[in-house]
């Protein structure tokens, strides 16, 4: 570990730098726009990552994440606007010049040359002596387990070695910001789990700040600090990842993080400490616990998580969040069930359970008439 | 009825390959011919290659031909590498097509074309410049360059073109300034394709008597020129000789660069 400068250890405890109001980002992205011809592939991005973060940017296909992550890589000029890192503005620096590593999809390994000099490459540009080269290389080949590969071509390595191959190829040049594509998506998926784990540890370990593209959700989940979702070139939002799970800020992120119910629904009574709601889509009225400061009569959908709603034979005496359906489907999944239910306004919703109990008998099956409810707290108000 | 359609498939490819070898077969039989009449066996002997060795007209050709297929084979690779990089890695720029069409023409241009007009682009410049001095081993070579440059151009353009863009990404993002990426990254996996772009040269410019015929002067007559102008007053059993000689070059050049090209497909998965 003497390799890497234990810069600073990573605060689990104290609040985190991107809550504090007066901390100084370490990558600041500013106004950032990207087009390609008439296409527009990134639509002024504004973003700052602060040190030691893990900063996971989620989206699909064409939201624009790679784009932006080759730009911070220099890979491709911004049509406008700048990037600063560590207060260095990255407008006109090569790729060769930046604080700044990255490690690719598809591994990028260079075929003609051996583990080891894959790794020694970087090194060697910065006319390094040899005998530091070697040492480094050593070094970080056994943090990940490599060493005794180091002679191999890259073409005589599993798909797991190799990536490894180049994780390593990517830190040894102890870069300030890490950029990694996808870093996960070859793997089979008991391997990404550990690589994940390992990641993670890594991150710690070096304290390098770490950013990911993924389109992957459960990925930026595990990983992230926090998490930037992307949609059409756009940030649609940026928060941790407990955050954009429980509290999405519009419907894009609601559909697009996990599973959700949306409730089509009008605000009749917005007070300081709670919002009702009527919905065509369920039997009583919609409730939360805090005001939304909205316009009377306001279109608004209500967002509630599949595992957030109780379902029960048993009938139930509540006028606000609850109503009634008939089970359509059931999914049995071993440590959860998946119910889809069919409400009397026709709508079908999700439910999943956890299977506390390993008796068959008592299940909740096709065609039963059930009774559901949720609290006023587990549902999020989305105007957008 | 598969047994049935194989059987035929050997059958055609059977005569196939007898339709192209045969001729080429009984050439080298005969070289062997002890025989002074070139259509009469007269017995295994090696004569012909001794008679051929001693031969000072056809081995001074030889030694000219192997010459200029050296220097054209290696200057057509190195121009033509640059021009195939260029090529597929440079971004748009104004004049790229026709840039492409320029390097591509000579690949289809008719020989008699090409040899007339750089006669007629060699006498020019000799009236104007003084330069090149008449013709003979220089103008062959530069003939010679300029069409072998075509193929070495399109061997590594489609090189480059399947070779991953990542790759050199990976080198600049490790901090390898554009020459050291091209020395360090780009050239030693393109190295198979500008291996085997310069045997094809080799052997194309060793092949060639159109284009020298055209362009060479007095004294400096290539091997196929020689052989052209011996077959003209009758085969003698000595150009059979000097034929499996050159077969066995050609076919060793082609083999090494089926077998570079083959090669270098081992490092492409590497990285999938």
């Amino acid at each position: 570990m003497s390799a890497f400068p234990n810069t600073s250890t990573v605060q689990t405890q104290s609040v985190p730098t991107w809550r504090q109001k007066d901390a100084k980002p370490f990558v600041q992205i500013e106004q950032i726009t990207k087009q390609f011809g008439q296409f527009t592939a990134v639509n002024s991005v504004s973003l700052d990552i602060y040190r030691n973060e893990l900063f996971c940017l989620l989206g699909g296909s064409g939201s624009g994440k790679s784009t932006l992550l080759r730009m911070l890589a220099g890979f491709e000029e911004p049509t406008s606007g700048r990037i600063l890192i560590d207060g260095v503005d990255m407008t006109g620096i090569p790729p060769w010049e930046r604080p700044v590593n990255m490690m690719f999809q598809s591994y990028a390994l260079f075929p003609h040359l051996s583990v080891e000099a894959n790794v020694a490459f970087g090194l060697k540009r910065e006319g390094l002596k040899s005998a530091e080269v070697n040492k480094r290389v050593a070094e970080i080949l056994g943090m990940v387990q490599l060493g005794h590969l180091a002679k191999r071509k890259p073409h005589m390595l599993s798909g797991g070695q190799r990536q490894r191959v180049a994780l390593a190829r990517s830190l040894v040049k102890r870069p300030k910001l890490l950029l990694l594509d996808e870093p996960l998506g070859a793997l089979d998926k008991k391997l990404r789990e550990e690589t994940q784990f390992e990641l993670m540890r890594l991150q710690d370990e070096l304290g390098i700040t770490f950013i990911v593209v993924t389109h992957d959700q459960e990925e930026a989940m595990t990983l992230a600090t926090r998490i930037g979702v992307m949609n059409n070139g756009d940030i649609v939002q940026t928060a941790e990842p407990h955050e954009v799970y429980e509290y999405p800020q519009n419907r894009f992120v609601a559909e697009f993080i996990g599973n959700v119910n949306l409730f089509d629904g009008t605000v009749i009574d917005d007070e300081r400490d709670t919002t009702s709601m009527r919905s065509a889509d369920i039997d009583g009225l919609l409730q939360v616990d805090h005001g939304i400061s909205c316009a009377p009569n306001q279109d608004v959908s209500v967002a509630i998580r599949p595992e957030k709603i109780r379902i029960s034979r048993e009938p139930i005496d509540l006028e606000v969040n609850a109503t009634t359906g008939v089970i359509s489907d059931v999914a049995y999944m071993g440590s959860q069930s998946i119910f889809k239910v069919r409400l009397n306004s026709g709508k079908e919703i999700r439910i999943t359970q956890p299977n506390v109990s390993r008796e068959m008998g008592n299940r909740l099956t096709w065609e039963d008439r059930v009774f559901l409810s949720w609290d006023a707290d587990s549902c999020v108000v989305l105007v957008a | 009825m598969k047994q049935g359609s194989s059987v035929a498939l050997k059958v055609m490819a059977g005569a196939g390959f007898v339709f192209l070898y045969a001729p080429i077969i009984a050439l080298i039989v005969y070289s062997f011919n002890e025989s002074k009449l070139v259509t009469v066996w007269g017995g295994w002997s090696l004569k012909w290659y001794v008679e051929l060795f001693r031969n000072e007209q056809i081995m001074s050709a030889a030694w000219v031909s192997l010459k200029i297929a050296f220097i054209s084979a290696t200057m057509a690779s190195i121009l033509g590498t640059l021009a195939g990089f260029v090529l597929s890695r440079m971004r748009k720029f104004a004049g790229k097509a026709m840039l492409t069409g320029w390097v591509t023409a000579p690949l289809v241009m008719p020989e008699v074309i090409t040899g007339l007009s750089l006669l007629l682009l060699f006498v020019s410049l000799e009236n104007m410049f003084g330069w090149p001095a008449g013709r003979g081993v220089t103008t062959i070579v530069i003939a010679h360059t300029t069409f072998c440059l075509a193929y070495v151009a399109v061997v590594v353009q489609s090189r480059l073109a399947s070779l991953d863009e990542t790759l050199e990404e990976a080198a600049m993002d490790l901090g390898a300034k554009p020459t050291s990426l091209f020395f360090l990254i780009t050239l030693p996996l393109i190295a198979p394709a500008i291996i085997s772009g310069w045997l094809l040269s080799f052997t194309l410019s060793l092949d060639d008597l159109v284009i020298a015929s055209f362009v060479s002067g007095p004294g400096n007559s290539t091997l196929p020129m020689v052989i052209f102008s011996k077959v003209r007053l009758g085969v003698t059993p000595e150009v059979n000789a000097l034929a499996t000689l050159m077969i066995v070059t050609v076919s060793i050049a082609v083999i090494a660069a089926i077998v570079i090209m083959h090669r270098q497909n081992r490092f492409k998965d590497a990285n999938k």
